[in-house]
């Protein structure tokens, strides 16, 4: 027996996701009751327009079928309205008559579309479009007649107006406003989307207000306007807006204001009744578009779990029309007021035009027709209240401008065959995930990673991906603000209050940070101990206690393991500088243990390929070289040009300089990887404009660069500041990446860092601060003091051996 | 008929960590989690081939080293929506002492 009741009114896409949300927190404390005045299980009520325009069925578009509720112990009353609740008794009452007593209720009635109060509105032949009966209506009428009025030119009525050109009918889209989607376009990005639509068939009128349906035998003949012109139509959609459907909230005496008043718990003021989705009232808004009731649905969830945190703070939302060959996106406040600005581009010609207006430095809306491909991104920089200063001269090319190009330079998702590559690491085609999207009913970046694998393992198509879901599923699409992207599965915490909650509470050890933070899973997961791991180790150097069995693989043996479960061996050369006894005992090692591959790094050292695990303590100990971290995420090389010790043209010792940055750092941990370059002039051969801290010699002294990539997407280094001594080398770049392991989160680069805190804030803690500057460097030293290198300690002590040795039976 | 054989003591397994037992049939990879269970899967990833012994241990589970699928210790199976299973081998823990089924 479970200990209480749970009933759910309305089953749509709101509810049943709370109820998905609830299941996988706390799977046992309800006994779950759902009536649903529809005949159907759940389904994706978005995808009801492809469905409308015959690009797909109703079978490929239901979320859970009857199954899923058996499956789940969930007892389901299909085609029940309710229509009664007694909250002294707490019990609904369907209809019927059926019965059933809750501890908890859960409303998510969604909304009812508005009717005109006008005369021949019930007339045959005039529909409404919300779901799956308003389709089949529309369907079977497109098989019969031929003119179709559309009233409402906006999201929903082009939608139904695209849809039933598809099925051949005559139709007409008539709006009361001077131009389409006034709520979500401007006049000009309107005008181009008028223009495209006509192309393709469609008539408009407007503004045009109507004043009746004329029948004839009952069903509807004609529209009548207001300035006495009349229309043909034999069907007529009513798509003018929707209502919060509160009827039964009201009927029982509960709060209702355009909506069911709910707090960010979402509970209304009956506590044991929580509302969510379409019908609920929010800070003053009810919303219509999936994306921010999925948010409620998984704060909802957490609080009818009884776990009580995470609140609902209301959502920025989106808007993509969903048809095909026409890509439009909104976002935001788009119309701008006194204090805003706005950058334009507008190609009447090439059919492109884009709008973003900025306040205060951050963009707060944005409208594109015809080139939506950045459309993720401007949404991303507004959620996150990013500064744009840095990036204003481009921001208007876009993401690939920055050095972002999908893998064969594709940045339009719309353009792309089905059959062409968006994932190179795991060949994912564009066809195969929309086919996940529709057919799986995938919502979020993390859902197509899991199904498809695309933008899993490099990310580098991940736009692209979002690109592809965005107008698959149109704004029920949001990419989430990265300011409260939690950890992992296990946790709802943010990287930044984990961090904070290890450094003031003392936490010293993976299970008490867990335990403090009521992580979900008893042991995390191979995505958050790392991260712990690592967090306690940089918050507590010296006392937190490393656990090898929370780090990757390659950290916990110290090299890197390879495609056949063979390991690497890169041992550390300073500066890129070696020596013939080094050289010789490379060369003994290769022939002792038979190492099939050496290989001369990218990084200027050497790459003993194909060890077995248990040799690498003996190989380590004949090397006798130190380790060159080659497997962790930790100073990897410092790069080095031959620099003014021979260099004709070199002006400082960049070889040197190099050589007492990387013993200065070399053993140690960071987020990521940390690469370094030192040239000796500015002709750069060591490519410190793409290293994490690049340093470049000049005459007068040294210039510092930091945050570049060579990898998956090239970041060339941005300028930090110009010093003349080595010593203060090593002091701006110590205090640097102290900043970045301090601050950073877990497998960020350098350049991600960057990018999300800003130059200027690096600068005011590195350059300009000078008191600041030299604790950090301070921290890092301390750090860094009495730090081992792994493989001597490993090959000379042999401390836990278990890790390397196998077992023969 | 059965045969249990001795491969390990519970000490010699790190916990949340693994052991390969090399053997005739090719590499085990001895499991133990946090609570002290022990399980016996065949030390190859059923996508590809990846040694399962040096993945990162959690719950019941392990996370595949090469390229992160999840595979459930208990059957051998990876996480939906990948699909595929290493052979599992029965263990058992007697005082303190491993024995796996061969
Ligand atoms: C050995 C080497 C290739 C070579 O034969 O030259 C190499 C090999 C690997 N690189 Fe690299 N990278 C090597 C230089 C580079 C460089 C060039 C450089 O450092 O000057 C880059 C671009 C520069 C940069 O990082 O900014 C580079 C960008 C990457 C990336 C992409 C990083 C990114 O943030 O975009 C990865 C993937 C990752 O780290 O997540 C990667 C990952 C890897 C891994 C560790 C893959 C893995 O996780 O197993 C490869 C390990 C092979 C092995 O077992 O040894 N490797 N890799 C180079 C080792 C340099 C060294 O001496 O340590
Ligand atoms: C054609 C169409 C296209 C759309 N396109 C998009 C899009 O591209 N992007 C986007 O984000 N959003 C889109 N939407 C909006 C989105 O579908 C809704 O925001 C979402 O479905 C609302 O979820 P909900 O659970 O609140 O309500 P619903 O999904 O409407 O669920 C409410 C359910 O409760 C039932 N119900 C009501 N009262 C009772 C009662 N008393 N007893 C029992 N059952 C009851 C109703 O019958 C209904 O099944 C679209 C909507 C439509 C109609
Ligand atoms: S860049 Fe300058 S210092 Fe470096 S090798 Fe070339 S000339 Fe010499
Ligand atoms: S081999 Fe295990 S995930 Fe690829």
């Amino acid at each position: 027996m479970k200990p209480m009741k749970l009933v759910m009114v309305g089953n749509g896409m709101a509810g049943v996701r709370t109820l998905e949300e609830l299941l996988k927190i706390a799977p046992d404390l309800y006994e779950i009751t759902v009536f649903g005045a529809e005949p159907h299980a759940n389904y994706n009520r978005i995808l009801l327009s492809p469905v409308l325009a015959g690009e797909m069925t109703l079978q490929d578009i239901m979320l859970n079928d009857v199954d899923w509720y058996r499956e789940n112990g969930i007892r389901l009353h299909l085609g029940k309205q309710v229509t009664k609740l007694d909250r002294r008794l707490r019990k609904a009452y369907a209809e019927d008559g059926t019965c059933e007593s809750y501890d908890r209720l859960l409303l998510a009635t969604g909304s009812n579309p508005v009717i005109l109060p006008i005369p021949g509105k019930d007339l045959e032949g005039v529909v409404s479009y919300r779901d799956i009966h308003d389709t089949n209506r529309m369907i079977e009428a497109a098989g019969h007649h031929r003119h179709a009025v559309v009233i409402g030119g906006g999201l929903l009525g082009l939608e139904a107006a695209n849809g039933l050109a598809q099925r051949g009918m005559d139709v007409t889209v008539v709006h009361l406003a001077e131009w389409l989607m006034e709520r979500q376009l401007d006049r000009a990005a309107a005008r181009m989307l008028q223009r495209s639509l006509e192309r393709r068939g469609l008539k408009f009128l407007l503004p045009k207000q109507t004043q009746e349906l004329v029948g004839e035998n009952g069903r509807v003949a004609k529209v009548r306007f207001a300035d006495g012109d009349e229309i043909p139509a034999e069907l007529v959609v009513m798509a003018v807006g929707i209502r919060p459907n509160t009827a039964l909230a009201e009927s029982c005496g509960l709060l209702c204001n355009r909506g069911i008043v709910v707090s960010d718990t979402l509970q209304t003021y009956d506590p044991r009744i929580y509302a969510v989705g379409e019908c609920a009232s929010h800070r003053g808004t009810a919303y219509g578009l999936v994306a921010p009731l999925f948010e409620m649905a998984k704060v909802c969830a957490n609080h009818l779990a009884l776990l009580g945190f995470g609140r609902y703070q209301g959502s920025v939302t989106s808007t993509k029309l969903k048809v095909t060959g026409i890509d439009l996106f909104s976002a935001g406040n788009f119309t701008g007021n006194e204090q805003s600005e706005e950058i334009v581009l507008h190609d009447a010609v090439g059919g492109v035009y884009k709008k973003l207006v900025i306040e205060n430095n951050q963009i707060v809306g944005s409208v594109m027709y015809g080139d939506t491909a950045d459309g993720a991104w401007y949404f991303q920089l507004m959620r996150d209240g990013q500064a744009i200063g840095e990036i204003r001269d481009h921001l208007m090319f876009g993401q690939n401008h920055l050095g972002n190009a999908g893998h064969l330079g594709q940045s339009k998702a719309a353009n792309m065959p089905d059959d062409m590559e968006v994932c190179g690491c795991n060949g994912v085609c564009k066809g195969t995930i929309v086919t996940a999207i529709k057919e799986k009913g995938l919502f979020t970046l993390e859902d197509v990673r899991k199904h498809t694998k695309a933008s899993s393992s490099c990310g580098s198509c991940t736009g692209l991906v979002e690109q592809i879901l965005a107008s698959t599923v149109g704004g029920a699409y949001t990419p989430q603000a990265s300011a409260d992207k939690p950890v992992c599965g296990c946790t709802d915490l943010t990287h930044e209050e984990v961090r904070k909650a290890i450094k003031e509470q003392r936490l010293l050890s993976i299970p008490a940070t867990m335990k403090f933070l009521s992580w979900g899973n008893p042991n995390g997961c191979a995505s958050c101990r790392p991260a712990l791991n690592y967090y306690l180790l940089c918050a507590w150097p010296h006392e937190a206690q490393d656990d090898p069995q929370s780090r990757f693989i390659n950290e916990r043996a110290h090299a890197n393991i390879q495609k056949d479960g063979t390991f690497s061996v890169v041992p550390r050369m300073f500066g890129g500088v070696t020596s013939a006894g080094d050289l010789r005992r490379i060369a003994d090692v290769v022939d002792k243990y038979r190492i099939p591959t050496i290989k001369v790094t990218g990084g200027q050292r050497i790459d003993l390929l194909g060890v077995q695990k248990e040799d690498l303590p003996k190989v380590w100990a004949d090397l006798d070289m130190p380790s060159g971290h080659a497997y962790a995420k930790a100073l990897r090389t410092v790069k080095t040009c031959v620099g003014s010790e021979w260099c004709r043209f070199g002006v400082q010792d960049s070889t040197r300089m190099g050589i007492d940055l990387e013993q200065a750092f070399w053993k140690m941990y960071a987020p990521h990887k940390v690469k370094m370059a030192v040239s000796g002039c500015p002709r750069n051969c060591a490519e410190s404009g793409i290293k994490d801290v690049g340093v470049i010699g000049v005459d007068s002294g040294w210039e510092i660069y930091v945050g570049g990539n060579g990898g998956i997407k090239t970041e060339v280094a941005q300028f930090l500041v110009k010093v003349k001594t080595p010593e203060e080398v090593l002091e701006y770049a110590g205090a640097f990446v102290q900043l970045y392991r301090e601050e950073a989160r877990y497998l960020d680069r350098t350049v991600h860092f960057i990018q999300r805190v800003g130059l200027d804030y690096v600068k005011k803690r590195v350059a300009d601060d000078a008191e600041g500057r030299r604790a950090l460097y301070q921290r890092l030293l301390y750090a860094l003091q009495g730090e081992k290198d792994p493989w001597r300690e490993r090959s000379r002590q042999a401390s836990d051996s278990r890790e390397f040795e196998t077992i023969e039976i | 008929m059965t045969q249990w054989t001795k491969v390990a003591l519970l000490d010699d397994i790190p916990r949340l960590g693994a052991r390969v037992v090399h053997g005739r049939q090719g590499n085990i990879a001895v499991f133990r989690t946090a609570e002290d269970q022990v399980f016996a899967v065949e030390d190859k990833c059923p996508h590809k081939g990846g040694p399962l012994s040096q993945g990162i241990v959690f719950g019941d589970k392990v996370a595949c080293p090469l390229h992160g699928w999840t595979i459930g210790l208990g059957d051998g199976c990876a996480d939906a929506p990948d699909e595929g299973c290493a052979r599992t081998v029965p263990v058992k823990l007697e005082n303190g002492v491993v024995f796996m089924e061969l």
